[in-house]
């Protein structure tokens, strides 16, 4: 049997060089107005999902983050519509999404009618962006060193540290050495480890990186009196912040961080990285963030990541769009209880059935049967839920580098 | 008997790996058995040795926050004898449910 870190399965080129596991149309509302018209056309259409971004005033935040989403790997075309009210320009996103290399399209819904004639326009401009996108994508050999995978946690409790996040770090710890790169945001729940990330670092720069990420998280939280801990954690058996970071934590896995990444931003290059998703100091202060957990998976995915791990200790019931969600649970009690929602029991470790070793292949093979077409178990079922917020990050240097590139 | 994982030998505390009522056998860095001083649930923490008022609560080998009170052997640590060293709201939540406390909903 081959090795699951060495399997390879067909995947899709983008213009980038980027590859994508999934080829999807995304519709994209660029105001709350356009968002049902936008959910109406995608509806009972295969391989069409929706993202959409709320406010009528724009965000330049929020357009990276929605243009970062558009130009995914797993997506392969754009449709783009707006009120026309609004400030954020649905022609504007078409543009940058056509300049990737990909088909696009876009349209007010106030000059195409209604509601009724909108959402028909809108079916027939996906149909016929998915025919092409079946039609002309390139279909490549792909493999472990071409994945880019986000962990995110939710719903953590007491197994979260000890078995969850450990069995996605080992897993990390096997796509890295087979080339591929990760991902982990929830810098604020990092509070309290300062030494132990900065001893993580790959080289000073890095160091450099987390030791700013880290001071500004101390900061935000200590400025908005938030901090990344909730009843279900208490009642889950975690009692502070500093604990609850420590088993985060454990979802990077051992292998050198490369450096801090912002949303948006791709790693330039291979490896273990984190992102910061905290907000930097602006006119509005920080304002607030972190609100839940699907913005998180929307920055994981913001970053490149073709597949994201959710730790889940308590249980959830959320999905993503662009990208398939896998949810792992070190919880068995919860995996049972759960079934339907949940992928993954990594409790059989605590229960001493296997060793996180054996736990981190048998997550690895079931990533690989993702990444080759099987459907995550929130994918299955419909789960597509999105969040694009108000923020303010400064403009990531994108200037550093590209994998692509090196 | 329901096992109580101890991750760093520097720890003080032991994560349940199932509810129990009466005692324990300490896994991974430590063995042997220890009384429970009251029931204590999966994923909750038991004391594996007397902790003094102020002092630090230690696991996964690194400070999870203070004692708010004298902690004994085999007691369960939670909301109401550990504190956080950077969340002000820390000690303001319901010790069962975990719920805060300090929100008003009149």
């Amino acid at each position: 049997m081959t090795e699951p870190f060495d399997r390879q399965w067909t995947g899709y080129l983008r213009p980038d060089g980027r590859k994508g596991v999934r080829n999807l149309v995304l519709v994209i509302y660029t105001v709350q107005c356009a968002a049902f018209v936008a959910h109406a056309i995608a509806a009972g259409e295969e391989d069409v999902q929706v993202i959409g971004f709320p406010g009528c005033y724009d965000n330049q935040y929020a357009i990276r983050l929605v243009l970062s989403l558009a130009r995914h790997p797993n997506v392969g075309a754009v449709l783009s519509v707006g009120l026309g009210c609004e400030y954020t320009q649905p022609a504007r996103i078409a543009e940058a999404v056509e300049k990737s290399g990909r088909p696009s399209a876009s349209f007010f819904i106030q000059d195409a009618g209604g509601t009724r004639s909108s959402t028909e326009k809108g079916k027939a401009i996906v149909a016929d962006l998915r025919d092409r996108i079946r039609a002309e994508t390139p279909r490549v050999p792909m493999g472990f060193r071409d994945l880019t995978l986000g962990a995110e946690c939710g719903g953590s409790d007491g197994t979260s540290g000890l078995a969850g996040n450990p069995a996605v770090g080992r897993l990390f710890d096997r796509v890295i050495d087979a080339g591929g790169t990760a991902i982990c945001e929830e810098i604020v729940e990092m509070i309290g480890l300062r030494d132990v990330i900065l001893g993580r670092a790959a080289d000073d720069r890095a160091r450099g990186e987390l030791e700013a990420a880290y001071a500004k998280a101390e900061r935000y939280c200590r400025d908005v009196r938030q901090y990344s801990v909730s009843p279900g954690n208490f009642a889950g058996g975690l009692t502070t912040i500093e604990e609850k970071s420590m088993g985060a934590f454990a979802k990077s896995g051992s292998r050198p961080i490369q450096g801090v990444i912002r949303v948006g931003e791709q790693p330039p290059w291979p490896g273990m990285w984190v992102m910061d998703s905290v907000p930097d100091e602006h006119f509005m202060q920080f304002g607030y963030t972190n609100p839940n957990d699907t913005e998180g998976i929307m920055d994981l995915i913001s970053g490149g990541s073709q597949i994201v791990l959710f730790i889940t200790g308590r249980g959830s019931v959320i999905g993503s769009p662009v990208a398939p969600l896998v949810k792992v649970t070190g919880n068995s009690r919860t995996y049972n209880r759960m079934i339907e929602d949940m992928d993954f029991d990594a409790g059989r470790v605590l229960a001493g059935e296997m060793t996180l070793d054996q736990c981190a292949s048998e997550l690895g093979a079931m990533v690989a049967d993702i990444a080759e077409g099987m459907p995550s178990k929130p994918e299955a079922l419909g789960h597509r839920e999105y969040f694009v917020m108000y923020k303010h990050q400064d403009t990531p240097d994108l200037e550093r580098g590209c994998r692509n590139a090196a | 008997m329901t096992a109580a994982f101890r991750i760093h030998a520097a720890d003080n505390v032991a994560t349940l790996l199932g509810d129990a009522e009466d005692g324990v056998e300490v896994r991974g860095e430590g063995g042997g058995t220890l009384v429970l001083l009251e029931p204590v649930a999966l994923g909750h923490k038991v004391a594996l040795a007397d902790i003094g008022s102020g002092a630090p609560v230690v696991k996964f080998g690194i400070i999870i926050g203070t004692a708010s009170r004298p902690i004994r052997a085999g007691e369960w640590v939670h909301l109401h004898n550990l504190a956080s060293s950077f969340d002000e709201r820390s000690g303001g939540f319901d010790v069962t449910t975990g719920v805060a406390k300090d929100m008003r909903y009149d």
